[in-house]
This record gives structure tokens, sequence and C-alpha cells, in this order.
């Protein structure tokens, strides 16, 4: 991409935001936290790619979906599936009565692999599917909806209803499934053994490198014509229409690309817990990453992982320090959050700390400029608006 | 095994309270007075030559429960009864001289939770055991970290076994050691000739009607049906009409959590006077926890097959009962995992002693062979396949929401979680 290019893409404000949080991904946090700190916030990571594309879909869209854990439990049980069959050879699981296939199919009284596990023995074929499944399932409801003008509340409410349906499914079906306790006890990766402290530093930079990509995916989606759209599309959907556009394809698209980075994040997920249970799949979980996108601001991307790190860590922390009352301490951040900062982190970001940043950073240069001669005072194109 | 010094008969090391008088002296070291036991105990760097959080006189362990989310309502018990026990072993000059303090985390209910606090008790906080799980999903997302950290974990639940951890003590039954003598005395005693499967859909009931079944069959009894609903499902209607319709001679239920108030009630509603024994209902799931959300008037005349009721006269159970209820209040009900639960810190205690050292691998060795002759359900012994001997009971639901027991197992039920025949 030219520099021209870039800098539309990136212009200062937002160049700023990635930065900081480059360099708080993956300079300050590895540096400062040990490895089973570090292994929690790559998990939380995982549920901010779900938050990214939850602020195309609902803060550019307007499509709230209450069902985006449906594509994230996609993406982990294909992830899941790959490395159960890799942990069940027929050595390890001698004791079973039907030795080479996972244990709960065992438990179950199921004597061969089921024909849709096969394929899941490639890892191209899994890495193709943690992707594709879900964006196929999510094109497949987002035409069925979009086309027929379903939208607002009835769209939030069939995703519900879709993520209470697959639930059930996998819950009911153990013997395939692996049932409530999900699919557990992943050991290695193509042989590699992927519970040590090095896997998980692998993992960590592998997800905080993803969740970048995404980033500058959405971002590009964002400031393109398709983003303007969308937005226009929220405010005012009929005048798009009446434009001449088809505006079902529009939202068909952002609601794949939401469901694609949410099957990439559960993919993470699985690879750095190590296990993947049908909890992330339900109703509460899907509401909770409506809220870490809400606590981060709906309209802002890098706001989406500032949020899901500030909500998991004050779940973690709380739950630590007060075992039997975290709860309420957690009820009491989102009522503050939503009464006093409707647009979540990154509104208060753009009201107070941005200004003062980019007054520092003027002031910084303009002195640098002043000592050194001019570094790059064309880069320095006021474009506050 | 480093250290023999430290080694006695091991049930000694582990007597209850109302004898913590008479006993403190054996149990803190022979010659040693409660207040001189610090500076005589071992020293840490020969109890302790992995890193634990063990210091020269305290020793961290780790509480892993609900205590927020569905699971809360039956997994408090089981918190309750290992503070008691930590605390009751304080009280006695502690372990190797050293006073246990816990961490509690909560587990929330949710299976990756668990995941990551255990994960945080033994990476961060290295704790040299943990009391805790209760469902089996929790304790199979804890189970890989126990094992890849080499932690030390005590489940109490009773569960259906297929399982055999390094890393775990089951203080809780296998699956067979509560059906088989269940189904055995059914027949026996009430002359039962077929039965009716009942379950809450997951692995727990699923494998336990499996052994049921082939038990049942072996005997040359039938099976008229095998039924499964979602956890949480309150509509038994269509079931109970079932159970009209194929008439067998007992129910055999293991439905769990909150779904049994809403079959036990229904069954009353639906005109089956459990008292009548016409079907007879034996069950695997209900302890007296869960009769109180039942309501006793609603489960009355019901048979449940444990190791452990409330109402056991033995002289220990006496003492643990009155010791509970100082501790936590007059009205509170003890199940059979709660008594479980309470097992769990006394056999850590007595395999630390008798290994000398509070390291995992040293623990794990000592374990198997280690009695308590002072448990609440009488006598236990750590099998090597970390389970537990225990005997089976019967009991019969009263009004009043307790058991009273009607058969107990003559001889201790040796714990086989691989049963062959049963697979």
């Amino acid at each position: 991409m030219s520099y021209t290019g870039l800098r539309s893409l990136l212009p200062k404000n937002d160049l700023l935001s990635f930065g900081v949080l480059a360099l708080l991904l993956v300079v300050i946090l590895p540096l400062s936290l040990d490895i089973f700190r570090l292994n929690l916030i790559g998990k939380y990571l995982t549920y901010a790619f779900v938050a990214l594309g939850l602020v195309l879909c609902w803060g550019y869209g307007g499509i709230l979906s209450l069902g985006q854990g449906v594509f994230f439990g996609l993406g982990g049980y294909a992830m899941a599936m790959f490395l159960k069959l890799e942990a069940s050879s027929p050595e390890n699981t001698a004791i079973q009565s039907t030795p080479g296939i996972p244990d709960f199919m065992d438990w179950n009284q199921l004597t061969e692999l089921p024909w849709f596990w096969e394929p899941f023995h490639s890892l191209g074929f899994t890495i193709i599917a943690i992707v594709l499944v879900p964006s196929v399932f999510a094109y497949i409801i987002g035409v069925a909806m979009f086309k027929r003008r379903v939208g607002g509340v009835y769209f939030a409410i069939i995703t519900q209803a879709v993520a209470a349906i697959l639930t059930i499914l996998i819950i009911g079906q153990q013997g395939y499934t692996g049932g409530v306790n999900g699919i557990t006890d992943l050991r290695t990766l193509n042989g590699w053994d992927i519970r040590t402290d090095g896997a998980k530093y692998f993992f960590y930079f592998l997800c905080v490198f993803l969740l970048f990509v995404c980033l500058l995916i959405a971002q590009f989606v964002r400031k393109s014509k398709l983003g303007r759209l969308l937005v226009a599309m929220r405010e005012m959907e009929d005048r798009v229409r009446f434009s001449g556009y088809d505006v079902s394809n529009f939202k068909i698209f952002v609601f794949c690309l939401g469901s694609a980075f949410a099957a990439i994040g559960g993919a993470m997920f699985t690879l750095q817990v190590g296990f993947m249970s049908p909890t992330f799949v339900g109703i509460v979980p899907s509401i909770e990453m409506v809220i870490f996108c809400a606590v981060g601001g709906r309209l802002s991307i890098i706001g989406a992982v500032y949020g899901t790190l500030v909500v998991n860590w004050a779940k973690t922390s709380f739950s630590e320090s007060f075992p039997e009352l975290w709860l309420f301490a957690m009820g009491a951040l989102f009522i503050a959050v939503v009464m006093a900062f409707p647009n979540g982190l990154a509104g208060l970001y753009k009201k107070y700390g941005e200004p003062l940043l980019l007054r520092v950073i003027d002031k910084v240069k303009a002195g640098r400029g002043g000592l050194g001669g001019d570094l790059n005072s064309k880069g320095v194109v006021h474009e506050r608006q | 095994m480093a250290t023999m010094r430290n080694a006695r008969p091991s049930g000694l090391g582990s007597k209850l309270p109302v004898l913590v008088k008479a006993l403190a002296g054996a149990v803190a070291g022979a010659t040693m007075a409660l207040s001189a036991a610090v500076h005589a105990a071992p020293s840490t760097a020969e109890v302790n030559t992995t890193n634990l959080a063990v210091t020269d006189d305290k020793v961290t362990v780790g509480i892993l429960h609900s205590v927020t989310g569905t699971m809360a309502i039956s997994e408090t018990g089981s918190v309750q009864a290992e503070k008691l026990a930590i605390e009751q072993i304080n009280a006695m000059g502690g372990v190797l001289g050293r006073q246990i303090e816990y961490i509690q985390e909560d587990g929330a209910s949710d299976w990756p939770t668990f995941a990551e606090k255990s994960r945080k008790l033994l990476v961060n906080d290295k704790v040299a055991a943990v009391f805790g799980c209760w469902t089996s999903a929790s304790r199979k997302a804890v189970l890989p970290v126990f094992e890849q950290y080499n932690g030390m974990l005590y489940y109490p639940t009773f569960y259906e076994g297929l399982e055999q951890s390094p890393n775990v003590i089951y203080t809780g039954q296998e699956a067979t050691q509560q059906i088989l003598a269940g189904i055995d005395w059914v027949v026996k005693t009430k002359g039962a000739k077929s039965f009716y499967l009942l379950g809450s859909d997951y692995i727990w009931p699923r494998t336990s009607n499996k052994i049921a079944r082939k038990h049942i069959e072996k005997l040359g009894l039938k099976v008229v049906g095998e039924d499964y609903y979602p956890l949480g499902h309150t509509q038994f209607n269509s079931i109970i009409n079932k159970f009209k319709l194929k008439k067998p001679d007992v129910i055999f239920a293991s439905v769990v959590g909150g779904s049994n108030v809403a079959f036990y009630k229904q069954l009353k509603a639906a005109g089956i006077d459990m008292t009548k024994e016409k079907p007879l209902v034996l069950t695997i799931s209900v302890t007296e926890d869960e009769i109180l959300g039942i309501g006793g008037e609603n489960i009355e005349g019901a048979y449940a097959s444990m190791k452990y009721f409330q109402s056991l006269t033995n002289d220990n159970n006496k003492a643990f009962v009155k010791a509970f209820k100082e501790r936590w209040g007059d009205d509170i009900v003890i199940g059979d995992v709660t008594q479980a639960a309470y097992l769990g810190p006394w056999l850590w205690k007595a395999a630390v002693e008798k290994a000398g050292s509070f390291d995992i691998d040293k623990v794990r060795e000592a374990s198997p062979g280690i009695e308590l002759t002072s448990a609440p359900e009488g006598y236990v012994k750590i099998h090597p396949n970390h389970h537990l001997w225990s005997k089976t009971r019967i009991g019969n639901a009263k009004t009043d929401g307790q058991y009273e027991i009607v058969y107990e197992t003559p001889e201790l039920i040796e714990p086989d979680p691989f049963p062959e025949g049963y697979q």
C-alpha cells in the first residue's frame, strides 16, 4: 500500500491508538506479566475478536446480534475437534473399549468415528473450516433474515434462538460433541505440546498478530465506502435503499465478517485454554460479548479491545478478591459505565485522552523541530475534525 | 519415601476434634505442646523440595468450588465442610507443625472459569493441595491443568468412574459403589423384577444407567424403559405417564439439580404415592441437600443409595454433625457429598504426615492405604486406584427431610472405576 493509501487508512489519531495498543500488547504486557497472567490476557483477547465484529455489525451496521457465541463456538469446536483427534491416538486411548476414538464417544457407546469428524484429521482442512463454516452459517442466517428485511429487535431475538438451539444440540448429542463437558484434555498440535510455557507465549503473540490483522480489516471497512454505507443504513435504511443500493447484501457481508472474526477468536481460545465447551455458545456468553463491546464503546474498534480487557480483568480480579461478592461488583461496573459513559471507554478517550495526547505530541514535535531541523513536517497534517 | 520419621499408624493422625485434647500431643509430634510445635517441626527445606507455598509455620491450600451460579446451592455444603475440617486440623496443631491457610476461588458454575482458577492456584499460589470441583464437567476441565502442573485435587462428588488420575483423590464413590449394592438390595428385599431408568442428560446419569442396565440384565431382570432429560428440565408429565403405562417395579432416578424439585412434585401430584412402593423410587442423586429444595413431604417414601446419611448414628458422625451445626448454623443439613468433602483435608493431612513431606509426588506415593477411622461415614481407606473403599447404604426419605437408614452393606466395597463387563 502506498504511503498516502496507508495514511488514509490510518490517519494520525488512529495510527496513534493502534500504536499505543500494539505497544501495550506486544511490549508492556509480555514484559510485565508472568506467563499465567499473560495467558489470561491472551484468553481475553480472543473475546476481543468477537467484540470487534460486534463493533462493525452493531456499532456501524446497526445489526445487533445476540448470538455471536455461536460463531465463537463453531470456530472453537472446529479447532478442538482437530486437537481431540490428535490426542485420541490408539496408544493414548488403549484403555477404552474402542481405542482411537475420543474418550467421550467411547463413554457414549459409539464404536466408530462419525463421518463429520473424519476431515478434522487434517490441519489444513481445520484451518479452512474454522473460518469457512461459521461464515457460511452466518451467510445462511443473513440471507434468510436480511433478504426478508428482518432487522432490529427481531433479528436480535432470532440470533438468540440460534444460540439456544446450538447449545441444546451440542448438549443433547453428547456422543458426537462431548455434551456439557465439552471437548477436554487437548494436548498437542501436530505433535507439538500446546501446554508448555513456550507454546503459551507463541499463541499469545499469534493471537495478538491475528487481532491486528482483524483490526486492520475492520479499519479498512470503516474507512471505505462500505463503512460509510453501513453508517448510512444504520441511520436511515430506506434512503440508502432508494439510492439504489441493495441494503441486504451489505448487511450480510458485515455479519459474515463479524462471524469470521468471532470464529478466529474461538479457535485461538481453544488453543490457549486447552478445551472448548458449550458454555461459550449459549445466550449468556453472547450477551456478555455485547457488554464488552458496549463498555469499550460500540463505535470504536480499538475500544472493543480495551473494553474486553477491562471487563475480563475486572472479572478475574474481583472474583479472586471477593469470591462470594464479585458478581455484584461486576453488575455495578456495567451500570456505572452505561449511566456515566454511554459511549464507553472510547468515548471517554475521545473526549479527554486524545486531545491531551495530540497536544503533547505536537509540543514534542514542535520542540524537536525547533532544535534539530525539520524531520517530518510534512507528516504533521493537522486533521482534527 | 524420604523420611519415615513422622510415619505413625495413620488413622491416629486424623482423629476428630472430640478427641482433640487427648490426641493433640500425638498429632503435633509426640512431645510437643502446641506452642512449641512450630519450632520443633521439620524444616521447610526438608518437607518442601518442590517450591510449594509452605513456610516454617504455614501451608497454603486451595478451595475451588462454585459459590455463585446454578451449582452454588450444591457446592456450598462442600466449601463449609472443607473449611470446618481445615479449622479443626489447625486447632489440633496443623499439618507437620504448620497451620493450614486456604485461598478460596470461585468456579462460578462455569467450567472454563474452573480451569482458569485451578491454573491460578497451582501456578501463582503454588498451593500444596486443592479441595474442590463438584460436577464432572468442572473436573474434566481442571484435570489437564492438575496433570500438567502436578497438583493434587481432592474431589468429593459421587461420579461416573472411568477415570483414574495420579493427580486426583476421589473421596466420593464411583458409580459401581453406589449402584450395584442398591440394585441388589431392592431385588432381594423388595422382589423387584422390572426397572425404569431415568436421568438428566449428561455423562454421569448415562454411565450410571449403563452400569445399572448391565447389572439388572445380568440378574435376569428387565429394564422396561430408559429416558433422559436436559439439565434444568421441569416437565416430567410425559415420563410419569410412561411409568403408569409400563408399570415398572422400580424407578431408578438420577435426575440432578433443580429438575428434582419438579420431578418429585409432579410425581406426587400425579397420584404416585412413594410410601406405597408401587412403583418404588430408588434415587442415586437426591441427598439431604436436595430434599431442602424438594420438600420432605414431596419425596417421602423414596429410597436413596448413598454412602453417607446425616442420620448415621456412629460416634464419629454425631461429633461431626454437632461440630458442623455449631460452625454453620442449626438448620443446616449434611448430604453425602458434604461428608465426602470433609474427608478431603483429613486424608491429605494423613498422607502428608505419612510421607513426612508436602511434595505432591511423595503425598501421592503415601496415599494408597491411608485409613481414616474417624470418618463420619465410619471408616474409609484409599485404594491404590485413588478412590475410597466405602460402604453403600440405603435410606428411606422421611417428611422431616432426613433419611432413615434401612440397610448397609456388611463389608466395604472396593472401588472399581473401570468395571469389567459394565462398559
